[in-house]
């Protein structure tokens, strides 16, 4: 009997210990969902949970996790460790990963030390409605395309004679040939609507510090 | 009804199509490509090509511009004896920039069945999915 008690009582203890610990850890936790409620009526339904971004690639859904060579691939957690963060995409943005150096992506397949040619002119182009007008840099493009990838069969050059919208961005066209298959994708709306209605923004983003075009002057450390 | 509801419509049904396709998206990271139009068949895996690991190394430019690798899924005809003639991979997978083609599952990765295409949210023609 006194052991059964003394059973009972540690039992309880130990419940009361484990509770005290999850609900510590569970307050630690910064943004996380409350404990998702068993079966359909999870938090969130639709939105992707953080935990799922940049997967490794043995549970990717394309490689085959038996295959040797999977096992050697970089992991994508790994190399964006130190990159600064994105809302989408590879969850890296990758303009300031490469304006901080943190990438230094060679601009000729076998020279390290060639200097991309960068373009510094803005377009902007007015958008009807309440949106921001967009604000097209070439520095920021120039910085990894070279003109014949967009001039002149996706863009011919001169401001005004290229028909583009929202549309046919979605469907692949257009700022579309890139964004949302390798650029950042078109949920991040205000990288493009940048230039408010005020005549404020635009340019460059605030969270860019240095202007772009300085950067790519300063020599890869090979 | 004006023009302009009809533009709206469609801009509004594409962003919803957008927004909601995206839930169930592969976990595939992003920009990530399946070759695989001759591949299977072949008997290999298919081909995975990572954009982003790439772009850590090189720009855009230097595939797609210096190349020739045409900005489309699909639109270069890539096989093996290509490659080791030097031309698209083997540009610079050939034991001088990069590991060379005799480390055959490094890039013949992919699991059975996948179809040729850019993954991770990525779609070649319609609105992607986040
Ligand atoms: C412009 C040069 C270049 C081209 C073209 C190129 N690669 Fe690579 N690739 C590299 C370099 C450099 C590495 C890193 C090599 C190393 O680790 O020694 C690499 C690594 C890889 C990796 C391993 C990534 C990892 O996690 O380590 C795979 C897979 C790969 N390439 C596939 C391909 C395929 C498929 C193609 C053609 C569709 C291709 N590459 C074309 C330069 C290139
Ligand atoms: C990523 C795509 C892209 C790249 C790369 C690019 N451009 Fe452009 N360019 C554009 C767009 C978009 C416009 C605006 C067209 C419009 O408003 O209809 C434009 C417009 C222009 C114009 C017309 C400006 C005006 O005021 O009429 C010139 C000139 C031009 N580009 C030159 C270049 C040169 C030179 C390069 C290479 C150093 C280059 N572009 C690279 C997308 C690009
Ligand atoms: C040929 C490919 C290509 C096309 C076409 C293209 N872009 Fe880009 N864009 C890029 C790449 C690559 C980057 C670098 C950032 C990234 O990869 O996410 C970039 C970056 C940008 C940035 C800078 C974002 C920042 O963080 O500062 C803006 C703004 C932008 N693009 C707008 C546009 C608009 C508007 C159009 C159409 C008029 C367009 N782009 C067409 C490839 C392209
Ligand atoms: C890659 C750059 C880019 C991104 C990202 C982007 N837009 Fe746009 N957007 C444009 C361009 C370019 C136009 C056409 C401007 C013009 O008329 O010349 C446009 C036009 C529009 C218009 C006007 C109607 C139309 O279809 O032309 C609306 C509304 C709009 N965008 C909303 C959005 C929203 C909402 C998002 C985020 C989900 C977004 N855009 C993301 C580049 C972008
Ligand atoms: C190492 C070489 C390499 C680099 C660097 C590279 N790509 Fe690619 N890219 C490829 C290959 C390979 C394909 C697939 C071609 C095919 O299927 O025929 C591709 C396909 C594409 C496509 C077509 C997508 C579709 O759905 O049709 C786009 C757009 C693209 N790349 C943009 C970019 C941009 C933007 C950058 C720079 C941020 C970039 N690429 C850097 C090799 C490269
Ligand atoms: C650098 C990356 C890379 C390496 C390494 C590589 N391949 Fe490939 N291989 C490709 C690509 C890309 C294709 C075209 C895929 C497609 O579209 O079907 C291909 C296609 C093939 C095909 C079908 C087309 C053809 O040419 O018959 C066979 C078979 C093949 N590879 C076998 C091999 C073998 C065996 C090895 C090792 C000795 C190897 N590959 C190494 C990238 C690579």
């Amino acid at each position: 009997m006194k052991l059964m008690k003394r059973l009972m009582a540690g039992t309880v203890a130990g419940v009361l210990v484990a509770t005290l610990f999850a609900s510590a850890a569970h307050a630690a936790e910064p943004a996380a969902a409350p404990a998702p409620a068993a079966g359909v009526n999870t938090f969130n339904r639709l939105m992707k949970p953080k935990s799922d971004r940049n997967p490794a690639q043995a549970n990717d859904g394309i490689h085959d996790p038996t295959c040797e060579g999977t096992g050697l691939l970089q992991l994508p957690k790994e190399a964006f460790k130190d990159m600064p963060e994105a809302s989408s995409g590879n969850y890296v943005d990758w303009v300031q990963a490469l304006n901080k150096q943190l990438i230094k992506p060679r601009y000729d397949r076998k020279n390290p030390n060639e200097e991309p040619v960068v373009l510094d002119l803005d377009i902007v182009r007015e958008v009807k409605g309440t949106m921001p007008d967009v604000v097209y840099p070439h520095d920021r493009h120039t910085m990894w395309l070279d003109c014949s990838n967009c001039h002149p069969d996706i863009f011919i050059p001169e401001k005004g004679k290229n028909q583009i919208s929202m549309a046919m961005i979605l469907m692949g066209q257009k700022c579309g040939v890139c964004h949302g298959k390798v650029a950042f994708p078109v949920a991040e709306c205000r990288k493009c609507h940048s230039k408010k209605k005020d005549g404020s923004g635009g340019g460059k983003p605030a969270a860019q510090a240095e202007p772009a075009k300085s950067e790519p002057a300063k020599k890869p450390t090979k | 009804m004006k023009p302009i509801g009809r533009g709206f419509w469609r801009l509004t049904m594409a962003l919803a199509l957008a927004l909601c396709l995206g839930m169930d998206a592969a976990l595939a990271e992003y920009a990530d490509v399946v070759l695989n139009s001759q591949a299977e068949a072949q008997g290999v895996r298919p081909v995975i090509y990572p954009h982003w690991f790439h772009r850590i190394r090189f720009r855009c430019k230097v595939c797609h511009n210096e190349l020739g690798f045409e900005m489309k899924v699909g639109s270069n005809q890539i096989d093996m004896n290509k490659i080791l003639d030097g031309k698209f991979c083997g540009m610079c997978h050939n034991g001088d920039i990069a590991w060379g083609t005799e480390f055959c599952d490094r890039c013949h990765s992919g699991l059975p069945g996948l179809q040729t295409g850019i993954r991770g949210g990525s779609k070649s023609t319609g609105p992607g999915e986040y």
